[in-house]
C-alpha cells in the first residue's frame, strides 16, 4: 500500500469517531461554557450575554455542592476500605483458578443495572426492611431511607467493584520475590505489608479511588432513590435546572464548575501516577 | 479472611437476590412474602406502557451496538497508524469518554441537539415545500438517545478491539498484501476474522450499557420512555411486585449477554 493512501485510509477510520465526539461532546461543553454567562431568558432558556452572575450565584446550590464534596469523598473512603481487604484475599491468597471465578463475581454487579441495584437498597432499607427487623428484636423508630447513612450505603454498594478491580490489578502485579526479600531479612508480615505490598499498591489504590469518585460527582441516581430529596447531590441540582426549572444558563454553571473540580482533581492524580516512563493500564472488564 | 471475603460477597448479592425472591411473590403487597407465583412476571408483559418502553430500549440498545462497534472498529484499526500528537489527542479522548460520569453527556447531547434543532426546525419550515402541509417539527427522541449512548459506548468499544488489534498476527496481513490481495478484502478476509471475538464482546457489553443506562436517556429522551426511565418513574409512585418482574427480567438481559461477551474475550486469546 502506498503510503499516502494509508494515511488517507487512516483519517477516513478516525473521522466517525472524531466527528461524534467534537458534534456531541466537545462542542456542547463550549455551548455550556457560553450560556454559563449567559442570562435566564423570560420564556426558559437562554438569553445571550456576558455576566458572572450565574456563577456569582453558585451559593444557592451550596448544599448539594455541601453534600458532594463531603458524601462522595466519605463514600469512595468506605468503598475503599471494604475493598481493599478483598483485593488482597483475592490477589494474594486465592489460587489461580478459583481467583478468576471469584473475581468475576464481584465485576459481575457492575454490569447490571445500576437503577435496579439502588431499587434493591430502598427496599431494603424501606420501612419494611431492616427498620422492621429492628423493630422486631426490640430497637424502635430507626429511619435509614432518606438519610446519609443511606446514601452512603448506596454509594458502596453501587461503586464497590469498580473499586476492587484495579487494587487487584495492582496488588496481583507485586513481585512474589520483593515479600520473600522482606521475610528473609526478618520483617514481620505486618511491616511486609506495610512496607512493601502497600506502597507498590498505591497505584491501583489511586486509580480506583479517583474513578469512583470521579463518577460519585455526577451521580444522581443514589441521592434520588435513596436520600429522598433530603440528601441531594450536583447530579441531582443539574437534572433539576436543565430538565425541571429549566433554567440552562445557571445550571450550565454548576455543570462547568463540576467538570473543572473533575479535571482539577484528574490533572493532580496524572501528576501523582503518572511519572515519566511509568504508564498503568486498568481495564474495566 | 475468607470470612471476611464470604460477607462481601454476601452484601454484593443479597440485595439482587431480594429483589428476584420478591418478584415471585404472589400477595399484592411488594414488601410481603405471600407464596410463590410468577404471575407478576405475566402482568408486566401484559402492560403496553412497560411493552413500549421496552421496545424502546431494544432499538436504542440494537442500534447503540452496532453503532459504536463499527465506530469503534474504525477508529481501533486507525489508531494502529498514527503516532505523536493525534495519538496521544485520541488517547486521551478516548480516556476522557471512559472517565466522565453519565450525567456530562446528557447535559452535552441534549445541549448540542436542542441548540441545533432551534436552529433546523425554522430553516425547515422555510423551505418545506407546501403540497406536502405541515413542515414537521424535530423533537428530542429516539435519535437523541440512539447518538448519546453511541458516544458514550464508542471509547469502551475502541479500548475492547484495540486490545484485539494489538494481538493480531501482523505477518498474515502482510502476506495477504505481498499476494496482491486489496486493502478491503485484506481486511474482509484476514482482518476481520482475527478481532471479530472482540467487536461482538464489545457490541454486547454496549448493548447492555444502553439498556441499562438511565441518566443519559432521562435528559435526552424528550418525550421517549426507556425501560429503565419508565421503571424509575414507576418506583417514584411507589414499590409494586411489578417493578420487581421487571427487575428481575432485566437482570437477567444484563447477564446473559455479559457471559456471552466473556465467553468471547476468553476463547482464543
Amino acid at each position: 500500500m502506498a503510503k499516502k493512501s494509508s494515511s488517507y485510509v487512516t483519517t477516513l477510520l478516525l473521522a466517525p469517531m472524531a466527528i461524534w465526539m467534537t458534534a456531541l461532546l466537545i462542542l456542547p461543553i463550549l455551548v455550556v461554557l457560553v450560556y454559563s454567562f449567559g442570562e435566564l431568558a423570560e420564556m426558559g432558556g437562554y438569553k445571550p450575554a456576558f455576566t458572572l452572575a450565574q456563577y456569582a450565584n453558585l451559593p444557592a446550590r451550596l448544599t448539594a455542592f455541601k453534600n458532594t464534596l463531603v458524601l462522595a469523598p466519605a463514600g469512595t473512603l468506605a468503598a475503599f476500605l471494604i475493598a481493599y481487604p478483598l483485593a488482597y484475599y483475592l490477589a494474594r491468597t486465592v489460587e489461580p483458578r478459583r481467583r478468576m471465578i471469584l473475581l468475576t463475581l464481584v465485576i459481575v454487579p457492575f454490569w447490571t443495572s445500576f437503577l435496579i441495584r439502588t431499587y434493591a437498597w430502598m427496599f431494603i432499607l424501606g420501612g419494611r426492611g431492616i427498620p422492621a427487623l429492628l423493630e422486631f428484636i426490640g430497637i424502635e423508630g430507626v429511619r435509614l431511607l432518606n438519610t446519609p447513612t443511606a446514601v452512603l450505603i448506596g454509594i458502596v454498594y453501587g461503586y464497590l467493584p469498580l473499586m476492587v478491580f484495579p487494587i487487584f490489578v495492582s496488588l496481583e502485579k507485586v513481585d512474589e520475590s520483593l515479600l520473600e526479600a522482606s521475610n528473609d531479612l526478618g520483617a514481620s508480615p505486618v511491616r511486609t505489608f506495610l512496607q512493601v505490598t502497600l506502597p507498590l499498591s498505591l497505584p491501583g489504590v489511586a486509580t480506583a479511588c479517583m474513578i469512583v469518585f470521579i463518577l460519585l460527582m455526577g451521580e444522581f441516581l443514589i441521592p434520588a432513590l435513596l436520600g429522598g430529596g433530603k440528601v441531594f447531590f450536583i447530579g441531582n441540582a443539574l437534572v433539576d435546572l436543565f430538565l425541571q426549572s429549566r433554567n440552562w444558563p445557571f445550571g450550565s454553571a454548576v455543570a462547568i464548575t463540576l467538570v473543572v473540580v473533575m479535571l482539577v482533581i484528574v490533572s493532580l492524580y496524572m501528576r501523582m501516577i503518572f511519572k515519566p516512563g511509568k504508564t498503568q493500564d486498568v481495564s474495566m472488564i | 479472611m475468607r470470612f471476611y471475603a464470604l460477607l462481601v460477597y454476601l452484601f454484593l448479592y443479597i440485595p439482587i437476590g431480594i429483589i428476584v425472591l420478591f418478584s415471585f411473590n404472589a400477595g399484592r403487597h411488594a414488601s410481603e412474602l405471600q407464596g410463590f407465583s410468577i404471575k407478576w412476571f405475566g402482568i408486566a408483559l401484559s402492560n403496553p406502557f412497560v411493552m413500549e418502553a421496552l421496545k424502546t430500549s431494544l432499538i436504542v440498545a440494537g442500534t447503540t451496538a452496532l453503532l459504536s462497534s463499527i465506530m469503534g472498529t474504525m477508529a481501533a484499526l486507525g489508531l494502529q497508524n498514527v503516532r505523536g500528537i493525534v495519538r496521544m489527542i485520541f488517547d486521551s479522548l478516548i480516556y476522557i469518554a471512559i472517565m466522565i460520569p453519565g450525567i456530562v453527556f446528557g447535559i452535552a447531547t441534549l445541549v448540542a441537539l436542542a441548540t441545533a434543532l432551534d436552529f433546523i426546525n425554522p430553516m425547515l419550515k422555510n423551505i418545506w415545500p407546501i403540497i406536502l402541509g405541515e413542515a414537521p417539527r424535530l423533537k428530542l427522541g429516539l435519535i437523541s438517545i440512539i447518538s448519546a449512548h453511541t458516544l458514550w459506548t464508542t471509547a469502551l468499544a475502541t479500548v475492547i478491539i484495540r486490545a484485539r488489534v494489538q494481538g493480531m498476527d501482523r505477518s498474515l496481513i502482510e502476506a495477504s498484501i505481498d499476494l496482491y490481495a486489496t486493502p478491503w478484502r485484506t481486511f474482509y478476509q484476514v482482518t476481520l476474522p482475527q478481532i471479530f471475538p472482540g467487536i461482538l464482546a464489545a457490541a454486547l457489553l454496549n448493548f447492555t450499557l444502553s439498556f441499562d443506562d438511565f441518566i443519559i436517556a432521562f435528559f435526552v429522551a424528550g418525550g421517549r420512555t426507556t425501560l429503565p426511565i419508565y421503571v424509575f418513574a414507576s418506583i417514584r409512585r411507589g414499590i409494586t411486585p411489578e417493578i420487581n418482574a421487571i427487575a428481575t427480567m432485566m437482570l437477567i438481559v444484563s447477564l446473559t449477554l455479559l457471559f456471552t461477551s466473556q465467553g468471547l474475550l476468553r476463547k482464543r486469546k
